[in-house]
């Protein structure tokens, strides 16, 4: 089968692939470009583990074919810290223990940080809801949950 | 699988008209990439409608009507700062599909010719008199959107056709549209019936209605009796029993573990009773 070539930004460096029509961009993402942070749950859009953003918007990326990242620029947990200094969002949710397996962990910081860029303060409420899309087997969510709205104020503090 | 990206409605067409096998249209992927993923349907053909240019645009035309390009996201529909004023239970409906992720992708169109009779922003759709504009290999047409739908899964759009933009009708004076739906969760989850309302007052009586219901028939329907019960009236209890009445009575429901025939049939009236009420209140202002 013919691949397509597609150009893309991933955490702003410009990244060229191959890769099948069928692909999603979790596939490409994990399988070809080794960014196995975003993971897969579920693969239908459920679970939220595979969350990235796509030109600043929160996406499935198993919900995306890897094509259409042709001239996107795409975000993904391996972003959000920078070189050993971790993101505020990843110091509280070490110190809250608001992960134990981790694997809805990536999809939760890359979610919470799109709120936190767009909503420097938001309601309990919001967090929940703007997190509904993201499915955690392990915590309750209250220590997330808490995580982010203390990461919030942190934030806010520091601006 | 073959991907494509036309430039042009007149190209999808085209490459769709010419194509074998099954064809998929893709706008936000929330379907075709679920259905895709679970092996359910692997089209041989997909055809991105993105490239298009306005497919992303958000238009309120000189008359007040507005055309929603068939790439519109649900989070575009509810950040815009117009939309939701004129029709805020359309844009309510939207903002029910699926999770942040989702929203960030989903579209009114994807949802319409999806065809599932569960869609949540198609019964509103039908309530405010929508059209759309559809393009084949013999130009652009428009049709009304309660006929496109013919089944769970189908369309009656005919091969090589597409949508290739959504109009809704101006607002105008004393209109209020809703959109209110059940399901057993409180987020994230398939809708056991939809109502979507739409209606214009002049003082307190209404002058005009349209309601349609999801999830109790093959299709979203149209219920004009429904619609009836309450022309004439200032939604006083006996029009709203009148109302919950014909609503029930439109209703032609599956029997499954998320609701059975009776509840839904109840639920039916019931939402629209709701529904009417904030479509009401929103009317008179
Ligand atoms: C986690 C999750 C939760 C969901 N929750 C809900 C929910 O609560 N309520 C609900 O109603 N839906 C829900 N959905 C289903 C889905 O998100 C919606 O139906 C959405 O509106 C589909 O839009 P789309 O742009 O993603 O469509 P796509 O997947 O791109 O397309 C859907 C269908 O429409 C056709 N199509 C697309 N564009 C055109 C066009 N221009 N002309 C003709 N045909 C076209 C495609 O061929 C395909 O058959 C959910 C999905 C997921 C993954
Ligand atoms: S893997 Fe994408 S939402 Fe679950
Ligand atoms: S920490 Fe295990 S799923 Fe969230």
């Amino acid at each position: 089968m013919s691949k397509i070539h597609v150009t893309t930004t991933i955490n702003d460096d410009e990244v060229e692939f191959l890769c099948d029509p069928r692909e999603s961009l979790l596939d490409v993402l994990r399988d070809r470009l080794s960014l196995t942070g975003a993971k897969e749950g579920c693969g239908t859009g459920d679970c939220g583990a595979c969350t990235v953003t796509v030109d600043g918007r929160l996406v499935c990326a198993c919900l995306m074919l890897g094509a259409e990242a042709e001239g996107k620029s795409i975000g993904t947990v391996e972003g959000i810290a920078t070189d050993e200094e971790l993101h505020p969002l990843q110091q509280k949710f070490i110190e809250y223990a608001a992960l134990q397996c981790g694997i809805c962990t990536p999809g939760i910081l890359v979610a919470a940080k799109n709120l936190l860029e767009r909503n420097p303060d938001p309601t309990e409420t919001e967090v929940r809801y703007w997190l509904a899309g993201n499915l955690c087997r392990c915590t309750g969510y209250d220590k997330i949950i808490r995580a982010v709205m203390d990461t919030a104020a942190e934030m806010r503090e520091a601006s | 699988m073959q991907y494509h990206t036309p430039a042009t409605f007149e190209d999808a067409a085209k490459i769709a008209f010419d194509a074998q096998g099954i064809t998929r249209f893709l706008a936000g992927g929330t379907d075709v990439l679920v259905q895709l993923r679970s092996d359910l349907v692997e089209p041989d053909t997909l055809i991105d409608v993105k490239k298009i240019e306005g497919t992303n645009n958000i238009t309120k035309n000189a008359d007040g009507s507005w055309t929603l390009g068939v790439a519109v996201s649900g989070a575009e529909m509810s950040e815009h700062p117009e939309l939701g004023n004129d029709w805020p239970g359309l844009v309510e409906a939207m903002d029910l599909i699926g999770s942040t992720q989702v929203q960030g992708r989903a579209t009114l169109t994807g949802n319409l010719c999806n065809g599932s009779p569960a869609a949540d922003s198609v019964p509103v759709m039908f309530a405010t008199g929508a059209t759309v504009s559809v393009t084949g290999p013999d130009g652009t047409r428009e049709v009304a959107v309660e006929d496109i739908p013919a089944g769970p899964g189908k369309t009656n759009l005919a091969k090589g056709e597409l949508v290739s933009a959504i109009h809704i009708p101006p607002r105008g004076q004393g209109g209020g549209d809703a959109y209110l739906r059940f399901i057993p969760r409180t987020e994230m989850d398939i809708a056991v019936v939809g109502c979507g309302v739409n209606l214009r007052v002049d003082g307190d009586t209404i002058t005009e209605a349209r309601i349609a219901l999801g999830a109790v028939a093959p299709t979203v329907v149209l219920v004009p009796d429904a619609a009836a019960a309450i022309v004439g009236t200032k939604l006083d209890d006996a029009a709203l029993d009148a109302l919950a009445a014909a609503a029930s009575a439109a209703c032609n429901p599956i029997d499954d573990k998320r609701g059975t025939v009776e509840f839904r049939t109840h639920v039916a009236g019931v939402l629209a009773k709701r529904a009417a009420k904030i479509a009401y209140d929103r009317a008179k202002g």
